[in-house]
């Protein structure tokens, strides 16, 4: 594995053996890869497991419910370009795992190497920022570097076309800018039906919606400038809008903030956001589940907006809120899968608003 | 916070015992940390004299006093506390704190409970309040159908689904009960276990589910986090402190994972909790349902284990909240610029482990289970789970290298060793391993995950391939770094390549040469994301990198690794006095040690805290790595002082007394050569080579006669044989811990009194000692005696024999630190029996009582500092200290409760008094005995034995107690005019029984004095004394402390026991 200042780590293949190149980004999450390898949000990006043991649980199987949501992944395929761990188990244990994590990277095509020393290159991304990496293999081909955040990802890996779930009363558009299932699972737990949308539709057309729903998804919001330019016209109807990750930057955008990059991202289960009111923190605070390279810059907030929840690490921006209108978004994934459900009640508060 | 609080109490564990350790002592010194960053004035109530939470300067005030609700009650009439904190001191201060709140106490003092609720705590101890709270939110547990007929236990079974658990209620020892796995066999156990009992309970069985538990955290915000989960490699059925324990969880999926989680904080919620609690789970290896097993509403041996496992002072923060924080008003500790409020992301894998010690106990039942007989544990950190496992197994200190490369285990039937385990199961597995077993055949044995059945056979398989090559240097690089990263020691591979593990120095230079080192990583609680300037580090060889560079010129303090029968929490009181000292005096301070019941392990107490191994090997890569000023051995007990030899060949400078003096010391030979030489008296003894010399010595000296290997651990290898049987027994145990070294036997002096001396010295010259007697006679274990400080009925001549006895040693051994003699005497007459270099068991009493801080002194003097020689002696001291041992029989079953031969106390206290009987009575009621109201069982042994008990019996009499004695007492005491009842013994006809009169609580003390020291069959003295623990009597064993607590009860009451603190004693 080659850093693109150079450094390189030495390590031994388990999956699928090809070269490739990508934004390396860490994640200190402690299990759940088959939801983070399905999560579109990692598209381009080459993901690092602080955590050193991988692969003890195997892989869930990639059956389907019935109304063709995955039931155990969060999207239908694996999103990122190669995983990089420090010990992989090649043998595993579950009762609801059918195959290995090195089989389904390789059925999939995807890179996977162990043996590398995670921590120590998480400490070089921490203290470098995010890099760009490849990974070539002994006697392989070699590949130059490529951004994955100059290129749209969400383009990439958007729905192609206009899908359906649910027959409840209150009607959904969901904006997929890269939505992981869970999103629409937890939305399908109310009275709602779904429409999902691709990210450059405009939803503005859709004339009986109750609510807009803006998904996650990868890399930078700033080439999304169409789903923003959608949002702002849909704000004109005062309907209620809620945001997660992009989504939540997308919402910013609209409103008229700033995102721009973070030197290493939130990527881990175990982020504290702290709700506020007012301009200022409540008593009230959530673990949370992220995963994104990009943040909303708290300073460039308009008037009439305001933070809704604020990391308590770094204070980065994790929410917004309009102060009189239904819109507010989250930075993090209120929806988990994987991580921590302490904010699941936020769908719940959206489903009210409808 | 709220800012009413200026002075609160705090109630710690008080002695160590199985179930209640050293964990205690770390999360209340975290605790009484927080009250101080408060300003807030803190009193404690822990007779644990050894403890660093009753150092100076750890709370504002100490009383050493029993944690029980009269003597609270009178700490606090006299403190006027405004708070009161219970949940630091395990289930003793829990159970004590929820007795003073049903009995108005609290109120009646306006005391506040700080932190959790009492209410919430009596929903989580009441098993059926616990059952309906949790139904209340539709959360399952464990529940039990009581039936009265095979029909409702039919319905019962069919209702909860097989296969289902039988037990017969109202019967100990599980008689009757059952697994079922159909109706068919319910029917059949079913009908049984009614025959032994009118009703059974109905349960389902949850055999070989998963036990997971959750720390979990609340603020009064309602705010929470669960700070670590943890996984018992052991399946649901042993004991959590029994089991092996991962941390996180490695079988757990998110879904999993996550599932358990929410439930946690639903709980936490739902009860109530401020502050911290523990979540146990029995979850279902093959789908996802799960059951409550138990909450506990208090900092617990899981919580210490999770402080130490992540990083998170669980203690330290809910102590905060407790006080009223928030938890985003508190920061992390390690990170120091980030929030309290997270959860803990580990970049590591720890593996816990237990540590027994029932080759210690006479008859104890070796099967694990539900109850808990560890105690101690150590915790080691890895970057795979097999080098986490393989250093543990390394650090339990039992002989083992790993997993792999022991001694051969001797197993009669593997199988079964597998289904029902031992305290060797781990190694039970190794050997089916290698004997062809596979993970499928070990899992349907022992449902162990085979996720890490996996993982130990992959190391069985690396140890096969090394076993390939012939030569260390044949070894590829890449075999033997995967070797490394798997957790094999330079021992191991050398025994695998060569069969030698001796050779594991051409291991450690042909690794050097090839470049394959261990890294130091940090534990930073957020696996990376953030900067973190933590000195919490281990070593791993999966790394390229360390975390961070050294400054040369370090003082690096060997601790005690894990606490055991002979070596507990005194130790880590030295440690940390040493590393405290060394940090004053401008050296940066290095702590090695691998236990995580410590608080020498918190990170806040040294520069450095290495927590990994303290083999040679380990010990040798950190000195690499720091290249210190020096190495202190003498603090952390017998652990680094047999390094000492070792480390001295590879040039390492050892603080202190030299190498070549302690081994002069611990060589029996040398000493005693030394001894004759200086004209020091000791036993008559002989080194033992084969039995024929044994019994002609014996011919000459008689028994009994005292028994040792050269190299001294603990009690197991020092013993006073009475008897052929016995010494043959021993001697084969004793071999087995030490092939190395001969066996000596010495003459044994009965009737002689025990005196210690513990002292430190400056280049051989004695700078303060403090001497101290037995209550005992020789004969008791010096670990399980009461010992009295200053003594009260020694000659002077006879001190002063001691001191220049002594004088003379610490000239010979040029003594630079802390050293322990031990001495009998008999009139006048003085001998030596040991000399340790090193500091003993009872420093940190003599230290308190004197209030000298030997330690510090000693470690000033090692590092060569400046110092002011103590001017005050015990001869000053117009108070007395008296240190008694903490038995954990009960928790032992079938163990015979009788003190000699080995060590079995698991702990003591030390409490202060006036005089000697109130300093008795504190601490034998600290120790769990109680005052007897009406009646006392004698049965006294010998004549001799017989005859020194009878003033005490006269005393009883005198006060009104009712005597009942066995047959030969009784006559004895009718014919000296005390007036008794006979109870006959279970082999005899007649009545009274004396055990139906335990059994109905008609006696409330038992005092058996065994009448030799014979290994016992189920005799008659046995059954009573067991008896004795079973149905929670006081027991004494012992004739010189039965006499003196006797007479110090009769002669005073409770209401006489002055009420003092530490401070109010002496100056």
């Amino acid at each position: 594995m080659v850093l693109e200042d150079g450094r390189t780590f030495h390590g031994t293949s388990f999956g699928y053996e090809k070269a490739v190149t990508g934004e390396v980004v860490f994640n200190t999450a402690m299990m759940g890869y088959p939801e983070s390898l399905t999560d579109p949000s990692y598209s381009g990006q080459i993901l690092v497991m602080t955590f050193p043991l991988v692969g003890n649980y195997g892989v869930p199987s990639a059956q389907e419910e019935a109304n063709g949501l995955s039931s155990y992944y969060e999207s239908d395929h694996i999103h990122v370009r190669a995983l990089v761990v420090s010990d992989y188990s090649e043998e595993y244990s579950h009762w609801n795992a059918n195959r290995s994590l090195a089989d389904w990277l390789k059925e999939e095509q995807i890179v996977g190497i162990e043996g590398i020393d995670t921590r120590e290159l998480t400490k070089v991304l921490r203290e470098h920022g995010s890099m760009v990496g490849k990974i070539v293999f002994d006697n392989g081909e070699d590949i130059p570097f490529e951004n994955p955040n100059l290129v749209n990802q969400v383009a990439i890996v958007s729905t192609r076309e206009v899908e359906h779930y649910g027959n409840g009363q209150k009607h959904v558009c969901l904006v997929d800018m890269g939505v992981k299932q869970n999103i629409i699972r937890e939305l399908l737990k109310y009275d709602t039906h779904i429409t999902v949308v691709p990210w450059d539709y405009d939803f503005n057309q859709l004339t009986d919606i109750d609510g807009l729903f803006i998904s996650n998804g990868p890399g930078d919001p700033n080439l999304c400038l169409k789903t923003v330019e959608h949002v702002r016209e849909f704000m004109k109807t005062g309907k209620p809008i809620y945001g997660i990750c992009m989504g939540n930057q997308v919402l910013s955008l609209a409103a008229g903030a700033i995102v721009t990059k973070l030197k290493y991202g939130h990527r881990g289960h175990n982020q504290p956001v702290r709700l506020m009111q007012d301009g200022k923190p409540t008593e009230k605070c959530f673990i949370t589940s992220q995963n994104h390279g990009y943040a909303v810059d708290n300073a460039t907030i308009p008037e009439d907006w305001e933070p809704l929840f604020i990391n308590m690490n770094d204070g980065s921006n994790e929410g917004i809120r309009h102060k009189t209108k239904p819109w507010f978004s989250a930075q993090f994934h209120p929806e988990a899968c994987s991580g921590p459900t302490d904010t699941e009640f936020i769908f719940g508060q959206f489903f009210s608003l409808l | 916070m709220s800012q009413d609080i200026k002075k609160v109490l705090l109630l710690g564990s008080g002695a160590l015992k199985i179930g209640e350790a050293g964990e205690f002592d770390y999360s209340g010194s975290q605790a009484l940390k927080a009250l101080k960053e408060e300003g807030i004035t803190s009193i404690l109530i822990n007779p644990n004299i050894a403890t660093v939470q009753t150092s100076e300067g750890v709370a504002d005030r100490v009383y050493f006093l029993p944690v029980t609700p009269y003597f609270v009650e009178k700490v606090i009439e006299k403190e006027r506390p405004d708070g009161i904190l219970l949940s630091f001191g395990g289930q003793t201060a829990l159970n004590c704190g929820v007795k003073l709140y049903e009995s108005g106490v609290l109120e009646k003092y306006d005391v506040k409970v700080l932190g959790t609720p009492v209410q919430a705590i009596i929903d989580t101890e009441d098993r059926e309040l616990f059952v309906e709270k949790l139904d209340e939110i539709g959360v399952s547990t464990i529940k039990s159908h009581a039936c009265n007929t095979l029909e409702e236990a039919r319905q019962a079974a069919s209702d909860l689904g097989y296969p289902v658990i039988i037990r017969a209620a109202y019967a100990l020892g599980g008689l009757g009960s059952g697994f079922c796995d159909d109706e068919e066999q319910l029917n059949a156990i079913g009908t049984k276990a009614l025959s032994f009992s009118p009703q059974i309970l109905v349960e389902k069985s949850l055999k070989g589910w998963k036990e997971v538990e959750y720390e979990v955290v609340r603020d009064r915000f309602d705010n929470c986090i669960t700070v670590c989960n943890m996984e018992n490699f052991d399946p649901l059925g042993i004991h959590t402190g029994e089991s092996i324990v991962v941390a996180p969880s490695q079988t757990l999926s998110n879904r999993d994972y996550h599932k358990l989680r929410e439930l946690s904080i639903k709980i936490i919620r739902h009860i109530g909790i401020v502050g911290e609690c523990n979540v146990q789970y029995a979850y279902d290896p093959q789908s996802e349902d799960y059951r409550v097993i138990e909450v506990n509403a208090r900092l617990s041996r899981s919580s210490a284990l999770a402080s130490k496992a992540t990083g998170y002072p669980l203690a330290f923060v809910a102590a905060k909240l407790g006080l009223g924080y928030g938890l985003f008003d508190l920061q992390n500790s390690v990170t120091k610029t980030t929030s309290a409020f997270f959860e803990p992301a580990l970049d590591y894998v720890v593996c816990k482990i237990p540590r027994w010690d029932l080759g210690k106990f006479q008859g104890v039942d070796r099967e694990l289970g539900s109850s808990m007989k560890s105690v101690g544990e150590v915790m080691a950190i890895g970057r795979t789970f097999e080098e986490a496992i393989q250093k543990g197994l390394r650090m339990i200190g039992q002989g083992m290298h790993g997993f792999v490369g022991n001694k051969e285990l001797k197993v009669d039937d593997i199988d079964k060793a597998l289904r029902e385990p031992t305290d060797k199961r781990v190694f039970v597995i190794s050997k089916a391993m290698k004997a062809g077993y596979d993970v499928e055949q070990i899992h349907q044995l022992t449902k162990i995950d085979r996720w890490f059945l996996q993982k130990l056979m992959g190391i069985v398989r690396t140890d096969e391939q090394l076993a390939a090559y012939n030569s260390i240097n044949d070894v590829p690089a890449t075999l033997l770094r995967e070797a490394k990263r798997k957790g094999f020691s330079d021992f191991q591979v050398a025994r695998s390549v060569i069969g030698d593990g001796e050779a594991s120095l051409a291991v450690r230079q042909r690794r050097k040469e090839l470049g394959i080192l261990p890294v130091i990583k940090q534990i930073d609680t957020l696996a990376g994301e953030f900067p973190a300037q933590t000195n919490y580090l281990y070593l791993t060889y999966s790394g390229v990198a360390s975390d961070i560079t050294l400054d040369k010129g370090s003082v690096i303090v060997l601790g005690s690794g894990a606490y055991r029968i002979g070596s507990s929490v005194e130790f880590d009181w030295c440690s940390v006095n040493a590393l405290q000292t060394a940090r004053r005096e401008g050296y940066q301070s290095v702590m090695i040690n691998y236990n995580p019941e410590t608080v020498s392990t918190d990170y806040d107490m040294c520069d450095r805290l290495y927590f990994d191994e303290l083999t040679f090997e380990r010990v040798m890569d950190i000195i690499d790595l720091e290249q210190p000023h020096g190495v202190i051995l003498s603090v952390g007990g017998q652990i680094p002082n047999n390094l000492a030899i070792r480390l001295d060949e590879q040039q390492v400078p050892i603080l202190g007394t030299q190498a070549q003096y302690i081994d002069n010391a611990e060589d029996r030979q040398k000493f005693s050569s030394m001894c004759d030489r200086i004209g020091v008296v000791q036993p008559a003894w002989k080194e033992l080579t084969n039995m024929d010399d044994v019994n002609e010595f014996i011919a000459q000296v008689g028994f009994p006669v005292l028994v040792r290997p050269s190299y001294v651990l603990s009690g197991a290898a020092m013993n006073v044989c009475s008897n052929q049987d016995e010494l043959v027994r021993f001697l084969r145990m004793a071999a087995n811990v030490s092939k190395k070294h001969p066996v000596v036997i010495s003459r044994f002096i009965e009737g002689a009194k025990e005196i210690e001396m513990d002292a430190v010295a400056d280049k051989g010259e004695i700078v303060a000692y403090a001497i101290s007697e037995h209550v005992e006679y020789a004969g008791v274990h010096s670990g399980d005696a009461t010992i009295q400080f200053p003594p009260q009925k020694l000659y002077v001549e006879t001190m002063r024999r001691i001191k220049k006895v002594a004088k003379k040693i610490a000239q010979e051994l040029q003594i630079s630190g802390p050293f322990n003699i031990q001495f009998m005497a008999r009139d006048n007459d003085i001998m030596v029996i040991e000399c340790n270099l090193r500091a003993s068991r009872s420093f940190p009493f003599v230290s308190k009582v004197l209030k000298i801080n030997l330690i510090e002194l000693a470690s000033k003097i090692m590092l060569q500092a400046p110092y002011e020689r103590p001017t005050k002696t015990e001869f000053d001291l117009d108070y007395v200290g008296i240190k008694a041992s903490q038995f954990s029989f009960s928790r032992l079953q079938k163990a015979d409760p009788v003190l000699g031969v080995d060590m079995s106390s698991t702990g003591e206290v030390g409490c202060l008094g006036d005089d000697t009987n109130c300093a008795i009575l504190k601490s034998m009621l600290s120790v769990g005995l109680r005052v007897p109201e009406h009646s006392v069982l004698i049965s006294s042994g010998d004549a001799k034995q017989k005859a020194s008990l009878l003033p005490a019996c006269r005393q009883l009499m005198d006060k009104g107690y009712q005597l009942y004695a066995t047959g030969g007492t009784y006559r004895f005491l009718i014919e000296n005019g005390i007036r008794c009842t006979q109870v006959y013994w279970p082999s005899e006809e007649g009545q009274p029984q004396a055990l139906d009169m335990i059994r109905q609580k008609e006696i409330d003390m038992v005092v058996n004095i065994p009448k030799n020291l014979t290994t016992r069959e189920l005799s008659n003295g046995y059954k009573i004394r067991r008896a004795a623990i079973d149905f929670n009597v006081p027991l004494i064993t012992n004739t010189r402390l039965a006499s003196a607590f006797i007479q110090a009860f009769t002669q005073m009451s409770l209401d006489d026991l002055a009420i003092k603190a530490w401070d109010e004693y002496g100056d």
